[in-house]
């Protein structure tokens, strides 16, 4: 009976590669990708940017402007996700298994965070620019929308996985809806909670970049600027800029959440 | 608040009721079926059964985390089917609960965990807030020096032993100022040491404070050394109840049916205790 087993796992690794490879080959065939010109071209590119694509000492004059770009680029990052929290906060309470005042609420509220989750920061960028032109503001209701939709499902499965026990026994010593709410889910979600607000953060300021090059605001306005005139000392400055502060926000980041936890 | 109630052992006006309690979840066997029982202010009850026999549904239909499909019960001179929900809320702030699993908030300290007891009897805003009295803050002092946890006070729960841990469950029960004390299970994730200190603290409680304790318990042998009675029950139905000198080997194989012939030796150790 055993040996029956390790071979039905043989096969199915097989049939699994065997599928994979397929699926790779067949991509390739029907998009006809030149595999091997890809591979080139991508060392191409890597000696093209070796040779242009750095800052030299001229474009380190732009650095006072790229840094206060930057930084209000950060700010921009953080105040969406804040106040993203407040309101995914609320409607993951209303949305959780655990919290849910009913079901239907909690279907209504889980189809929220789903549809402004999968629609992607472009695409919000996009249509809100129809609304609020190119302006820093459509820049942060992008960033703002997303964060919503992802925060809320974050925090959906963090008190649906954190807290069930406790909210029953709580319930059973007669404690009402919000004392269970303020006593026992949030006090358990919170550490879980606090570190899907940081990843959100260092989210949205290397997204921030992405936007800001559709509303012309911000870091990424910075950066299409200097690429579009062809400056590319100084865009590779933006860019390491950019890299850096993503590195150092996720060292903050972890050390919080090492305390946290 | 009192705690030292002593020992007020009148068994004649029943605490708690049960009658023709049934509960069905889906599909067509009861989880319960026809549960008829009266518990006496002070009794020790331990309620014993495979698995799967309906002990923690039993236990859960009495405060009402789920609710019964028919049949009555009343506790404490009050019909507990019909309350509404903010009736419900007072009656349960008289029934402890305690889990297998603890069911503490692990991120906060033993303390709040305690105080957690007092939330029934609080308003919204000072229950939100975490407000509690200085007498209120003394008494769960207390009880945890009680329960042996004097140096434990502060530190987070998820910090404690199963044993520690289960200790605050007590605590939290106790410092509701309960009648009566369901425990489900209170001793099947603990090593026999921690168990026999949990157990030993529920007699107590029974004993010296006069408060009824209810337990599920899975050790027939735990349950012959604490009970004043015990409770057979096997697919969803009593099948004994009396006193542990009247549990034969005979009902132990009613009871939990072919499991029976391993429980043999435990039956053994009574005598030997």
């Amino acid at each position: 009976m055993q040996s029956d087993i390790f071979a039905k796992r043989k096969k199915d690794s097989l049939i699994f590669f065997f599928l994979l490879i397929l699926l790779t080959v067949g991509s390739v065939v029907i998009t006809q990708y030149d595999v091997s010109k890809g591979f080139t071209s991508l060392l191409k590119a890597f000696i093209w940017g070796g040779s242009n694509f750095y800052p030299d000492g001229k474009s380190l004059t732009i650095l006072p402007d790229v840094l206060r770009k930057l930084w209000d680029t950060i700010l921009m990052s953080i105040a969406a996700t804040t106040v993203a929290t407040v309101f995914a906060t609320l409607l993951a309470l209303v949305g959780s298994r655990t919290t849910r005042m009913n079901r239907l609420f909690s279907l209504v509220a889980r189809g929220i965070a789903s549809l402004f989750r999968n629609i992607p920061l472009v695409a919000w960028a996009m249509v809100l620019m129809l609304a609020f032109s190119q302006s820093s503001i459509t820049g942060y209701l992008a960033l703002f929308l997303g964060s919503f939709g992802f925060l809320t499902r974050a925090f959906i499965e963090t008190i649906d996985e954190v807290s069930n026990d406790s909210v029953e026994a709580l319930s059973a010593t007669g404690a009402s809806y919000f004392h269970i709410i303020f006593q026992s889910v949030l006090p358990s979600s919170l550490p879980q909670m606090i570190s899907w607000i940081l990843f959100m953060i260092d989210t949205n300021i290397r997204d921030a970049t992405l936007v800001g090059l559709l509303t012309g605001t911000g870091i990424g306005f910075s950066f299409d600027l200097y690429y579009k005139s062809f400056n590319f000392h100084a865009a590779s400055l933006v860019v390491i800029l950019i890299v850096i502060t993503v590195i150092l926000i996720e060292m903050v980041s972890n050390t919080i959440r090492r305390v946290i936890m | 608040m009192k705690l030292e109630l002593g020992v007020n052992r009148e068994f004649s006006e029943p605490l708690l009721e049960l009658k023709h309690v049934t509960k069905y979840y889906h599909g067509a066997a009861p989880a319960l079926e026809d549960i008829n029982f009266s518990v006496a202010e002070g009794e020790f009850i331990s309620v014993i059964g495979p698995s799967g026999a309906g002990k923690s549904t039993l236990l859960r239909c009495i405060n009402r985390m789920i609710e019964a499909t028919s049949g009555e019960i009343s506790f404490d001179g009050v019909l507990i089917s019909k309350l509404k929900k903010r009736d419900l809320r007072k009656l349960r702030t008289r029934i402890g609960m305690i889990f297998q699993h603890y069911n503490l908030v692990d991120k906060l300290s033993v303390i709040e965990n305690v105080l957690h007891g007092r939330l029934g009897y609080k308003s919204t805003l000072a229950g939100v807030m975490g407000r509690y009295s200085p007498e209120e803050k003394l008494q769960a002092m207390r009880i945890i020096d009680l329960l042996g946890l004097h140096d434990q006070v502060y530190k987070r729960c998820d910090q404690l032993s199963g044993g520690q841990k289960q200790r605050v469950g007590i605590a939290r029960a106790l410092i509701q100022d309960p009648k009566l004390i369901l425990c489900d299970e209170p001793i099947a994730s603990l090593d026999p040491n921690s168990a026999k200190i949990i157990m030993d603290h529920l007699r107590d409680v029974s004993a010296q404070m006069g408060i009824t304790v209810i337990v599920n318990l899975h050790q027939v042998s735990v349950a012959l050394k604490y009970s004043d009675r015990i409770i057979g029950v096997n697919q969803g139905k009593i099948v004994f109840d009396g006193s542990p000198s009247a549990l034969t080997a005979e009902k132990i194989a009613e009871i939990y049916g072919s499991e029976s012939n391993d429980l043999m030796v435990e039956l053994g150790e009574r005598y030997a205790i």
